[in-house]
């Protein structure tokens, strides 16, 4: 079963890459959304398995690398945590597939596109499934090839293909980090395996190394190499500038890739690896510290963002930095959860947008829109749901795994902790906020596009509206329906168990009322208080942004990150690129090398070529004198 | 009387031999005239091995001399052969129009 889950998607991929111009459009869709949804139910039903019958396997497919002390299986290993991946993953992947199927009706290369959406199903099932580092690589970069070819899909668009590159760039910076940490586990491991490795940790958790010439720890330092891997994937602070680029894909991707899986990998690997990173306190605050930022900076920047599909993506970002600050201050599970929760109303909302961008036939502004709620029902009303889930508005599953996490932040106690909490209500009051306006600026308010007449609006086809209604479902019920069993006060016994590694018991007490209270709270208040500022007074919202039109700018261009690393790196590696072109390549490797050789062995070719007069009585005599010159030779000696 | 040796035939041969020799390089105008400026360096060739085989009383240089002759017919039927489909071909069997083989 384990293999059909996996190979299901290679299966599909292969097949609609390679035979999709024999099998045609329609049938490589179903047949790709078919094989993907079979691998889904499968996954529901190891997950069931997992879930009351503690079931654990680790398949080996095969021995993929034996070199001296390096051994490494593909394997699928099944645990609580992968078997919780797959079905986010799957449901996701599966829906995103028969979405498809309507958002791309008008493209030209559909079996490319469904290929590729396969791909990467079954690059991140090899991800999530692995049981050591080097086939999570593998993953980690099967996954990233799928996202550059996914983000350039529309390769005839210019800016998509920079995107694609940038991501594929910046993706690269964070791998980099990603396999020097392998490359230590290994060693000082001697292995790659996670059993192996997780049951050794314990004896390094004293033992020193010099890195750049500074003594470090070596468990607080392979935990910083893996965390900076997590963090180019993932899209945290100072890595993140991929990832609001790579809007530039179809939707569906936006919402498979960019939202719900793929970027989750990085969250993924901390709580794999939390058996190391428990033994790294000064490790795990680092988390904290970059997921707060990041959750608070991206959400700083979403509020005023003008592209539908940008404001979502810093929402993403922010969303991400949240489970990193869970994991950051030892609540792995309900980073998890909150992973978990957030694939559903995070890929609603994408999707949602699809429509609407869909709807408005491609335009992606929210300034461009604006007063369709009536003339698109299902699509306001999902939308609304995929809000209400992401602000935590009580009862839905955001609300239960976004407060889960201030609380745990406050059950810490320590000052992180504290911190954490603070800057978590915070973001979760802008998150309502940009969540609203997003909402309001789409769907309400005065309709305001000029190319597309209100009366061409109509709702999208039911083969779009029905994952929506599915992911819907997911949104709304998911964190009540599976609280308990994530992040219930015996989750650590009754479902993670070996999967993670809790190195402080979950603390069992109760948080005080009022910080259960506070942040639905305010989510609550922030609905009238957006409503108010976008919609009713917009003139106070004008007045502010002139007031403070700096600060305004600061945060409409993203907080000049792009800039300063143009500036700063962009622009310095093309000039050193250009000088090793121009000068090192051309001007003195070629010239002196192959293009110096062709130029000479022209040149003595030319006039050697004059020799050959093609007259017969020149090459006689030349054969005589030869002849002559051999005979002297022979006689004289 | 002039004693004839073999100095003298030796140097019959030589004069015929430079004469075919320089009749290759100097002729402009015929492929023919090749042909028997090669005959003539044969002949020298020839005339060399029967004097020396009356000089040293043996007879295999003129048995030998007798197997060049015959192979030179047939070199020299070849030849005309070549030269007659060569001017079927191009029309002609100047030399200095035979330059085709310049690189």
């Amino acid at each position: 079963m384990e293999y059909t889950i996996i190979f299901l998607p290679l299966i599909g991929a292969i097949v609609s890459g390679f035979f999709g111009k024999i099998i045609g459009d329609r049938f490589s869709e179903i047949l790709t959304s078919l094989l993907v949804s079979v691998s889904t139910i499968l996954s529901f039903i190891i997950f069931i398995d997992v879930v009351t019958q503690n079931y654990s396997n680790n398949i080996e497919i095969i021995s993929w690398i034996t070199s001296g002390d390096l051994k490494v299986n593909w394997s699928i290993k099944i645990d609580a945590l992968s078997s919780m991946m797959l079905v986010v993953v799957g449901i996701v992947s599966s829906l995103v597939h028969i979405y498809s199927i309507g958002y791309m009706i008008h493209d030209d290369s559909k079996t490319r596109f469904m290929s590729y959406l396969s791909l990467f199903t079954f690059a991140m099932l090899t991800l999530v499934t692995s049981d050591n580092f080097l086939q999570l690589f593998f993953g980690w970069e099967g996954v990233g090839l799928c996202s550059y070819l996914l983000i350039g899909f529309w390769y005839k668009k210019k800016s998509a293909n920079s995107a694609a590159i940038k991501a594929f760039i910046v993706n690269r910076v964070g791998d980099f980090g990603f396999a020097l940490g392998i490359f230590l586990i290994f060693y000082y491991f001697k292995t790659l395996n996670y059993s192996d490795v997780f049951s050794q940790v314990s004896n390094f958790s004293g033992m020193q190394t010099s890195f750049l010439g500074i003594d470090l720890n070596v468990i607080t330092l392979t935990c910083l190499l893996l965390f900076f891997g997590a963090m180019g994937k993932s899209a945290q602070i100072f890595l993140h500038t991929w990832l609001p680029d790579a809007m530039e894909g179809p939707t569906p991707v936006s919402a498979l890739i960019h939202a719900a899986t793929m970027v989750t990998a990085g969250v993924f690997l901390v709580v794999r690896c939390s058996p190391m990173f428990e033994h790294s306190q000064f490790a795990l605050n680092f988390v904290c510290i970059i997921g707060m930022s990041t959750a608070l900076f991206a959400a700083t920047i979403a509020l005023v963002q003008n592209d539908i599909k940008r404001i979502i993506a810093y929402s993403t970002c922010s969303q991400l930095g949240y489970m990193f600050f869970a994991a950051g201050i030892g609540a792995y599970h309900v980073a998890m959860f909150h992973l978990f929760t957030h694939a559903f109303f995070k890929a609603l909302l994408f999707l949602g947008s699809g429509s609407v961008i869909h709807s408005f036939k491609k335009e992606q502004d929210v300034r461009q829109m604006g007063g369709v709620w009536r003339k698109l029902p299902y699509t306001w009303t999902i939308m609304l749901i995929g809000t209400l889930a992401l602000t935590g508005f009580p009862f839905l599953s955001g609300y239960y795994s976004k407060d889960a996490i201030i609380e745990f932040a406050y059950l810490r106690n320590s000052l992180i902790g504290f911190f954490a909490v603070f800057i978590g209500i915070f973001t979760a009051v802008l998150t309502s906020i940009y969540s609203w306006r997003l909402l309001i600026k789409t769907f309400h308010g005065k309709y305001s596009n000029n190319k597309i007449n209100i009366k061409d609006i109509h709702e999208s086809p039911s083969v779009m509206l029905v994952p929506l209604i599915l992911l819907a479902i997911g949104a709304v019920f998911s964190g009540f329906i599976f609280r308990d069993l994530f992040i219930g006060h015996d989750s650590g016994n009754n479902f993670w168990q070996d999967s993670i590694l809790f190195l402080n018991p979950i603390s069992k007490d109760h948080p005080p009322i009022w910080l259960i209270l506070i942040t639905p709270l305010l989510v609550v208040i922030s609905i009238p208080v957006s409503y108010h500022l976008f919609l009713k007074d917009k003139k106070f919202h004008y007045k502010l942004v002139e007031k403070y039109n700096k600060n305004y700018e600061f945060l409409l261009n993203k907080w000049y990150f792009d800039e300063i690393y143009n500036f700063i790196f962009v622009k310095n590696f093309k000039k050193a690129g250009l000088f090793f072109w121009k000068i090192g390549d051309i001007k003195i490797i070629d010239q002196f090398g192959p293009d110096g050789f062709a130029k000479l062995i022209k040149y003595f070719s030319n006039k050697a070529v004059l020799f050959q007069s093609g007259y017969i009585y020149h090459y006689a005599l030349v054969m005589l004198v030869g002849f002559s010159i051999l005979l002297t030779y022979l006689i004289l000696i | 009387m002039i004693n004839i040796g073999i100095g003298h035939y030796l140097f019959l041969a030589a004069i015929i031999f430079i004469i075919g020799v320089v009749g290759i390089f100097l002729n402009r105008r015929n492929v023919i005239i090749i042909l028997m400026s090669i005959e003539l360096i044969l002949l020298a060739v020839n005339i060399n091995l029967v004097s020396f085989s009356i000089f040293t009383q043996d007879l295999t240089g003129q048995i030998f001399t007798l197997f060049i002759l015959t192979v030179a017919a047939a070199e020299a039927a070849i030849g005309l052969a070549i030269i007659v489909v060569y001017y079927r071909n191009k029309g002609t069997i100047k030399i200095e129009d035979i330059n085709s083989l310049k690189g």
